[in-house]
């Protein structure tokens, strides 16, 4: 019988997929939904180390938080924080067209630009607040 | 004589049917209020000392929160890796061994975050 991995006997059309389409909004988004999904997985080792060393001691949690506020981890942390804002916005979203809403054209396009916008300036704003509470803490 | 269809329903990739989609959106749900909590627990620690640090993160209503955030978090990148997985990977040892790999990783970092969370606040 016909095992569904056979290969095709004859050239039969083909779906279009990724590489024929111009780069929209909606699948950039869709995309980066995903790319921040991955990149936060392995964030959350960082978190783990961070709650360890806290666990660990004064000299582990010294340790890492050299690490971690050096500039290339300010970096990461800076992205990271991007990542997690971007991605729960964009799972917003998603809840949203669970309900079956948020599907028109114009609604879609908001929606978009309400989770790209919105995860840049949450973002900018948790660090501000962040070095805000740092300068208070001396 | 089976049909494709037949072989498929109610199964899948992930061989669970709709369990792994209801779980992932419950735990996204939970995921939202608890990320928020986290990220302004984070804010408040940031640049304090380990004394300041663990006297907050031992506190009940700090611990138990990031608590779930831990067992919510966990649980949702390890369907969502294995959505991952399920897409890119298609090699017949590979998948399975990247599908398991994926949980000793979620289990790992959530069993660290639990027990240090717990050390912290039993203070042992």
């Amino acid at each position: 019988m016909d095992s569904p991995k056979a290969a095709p006997s004859a050239a039969r059309p083909l779906s279009p997929h990724l590489q024929i389409y111009r780069p929209m909004l909606s699948m950039m988004m869709s995309i980066v939904h995903r790319i921040t999904g991955g990149a936060l997985y392995f964030g959350t080792a960082l978190i783990a180390i961070w709650l360890v060393a806290a666990a660990s001691g004064p000299s582990a949690f010294a340790t890492i938080q050299e690490i971690y506020g050096s500039i290339p981890g300010l970096l990461v942390l800076f992205f990271y924080t991007w990542a997690l804002i971007h991605h729960a916005l964009g799972g917003v979203r998603h809840l949203i067209w669970d309900t079956g809403h948020g599907f028109e054209p114009r609604e879609r396009e908001l929606l978009y630009r309400l989770t790209l916008g919105g995860s840049i300036v949450l973002t900018l704003l948790i660090w501000t607040v962040g070095y805000a509470v740092r300068g208070g803490a001396g | 004589m089976r049909t494709p269809l037949g072989h498929v329903r109610g199964l899948g990739a992930a061989k669970a049917g709709t369990e792994h989609f209801w779980m992932q959106r419950m735990t996204a749900v939970a995921n939202l209020p608890l990320t928020l909590f986290f990220v302004a627990v984070v804010v408040a620690l940031s640049g304090s000392s380990h004394a300041g640090a663990t006297a907050m993160l031992g506190t009940p209503w700090i611990a138990i929160p990031m608590l779930l955030l831990t067992l919510s978090v966990t649980f949702h990148m390890r369907i969502g890796m294995q959505v991952i997985i399920e897409d890119y990977v298609h090699d017949e040892l590979l998948k399975p061994i990247a599908i398991m790999a994926n949980s000793f990783f979620a289990v790992a970092v959530g069993l660290a975050s639990v027990f240090a969370l717990l050390k912290i606040s039993f203070g042992v």
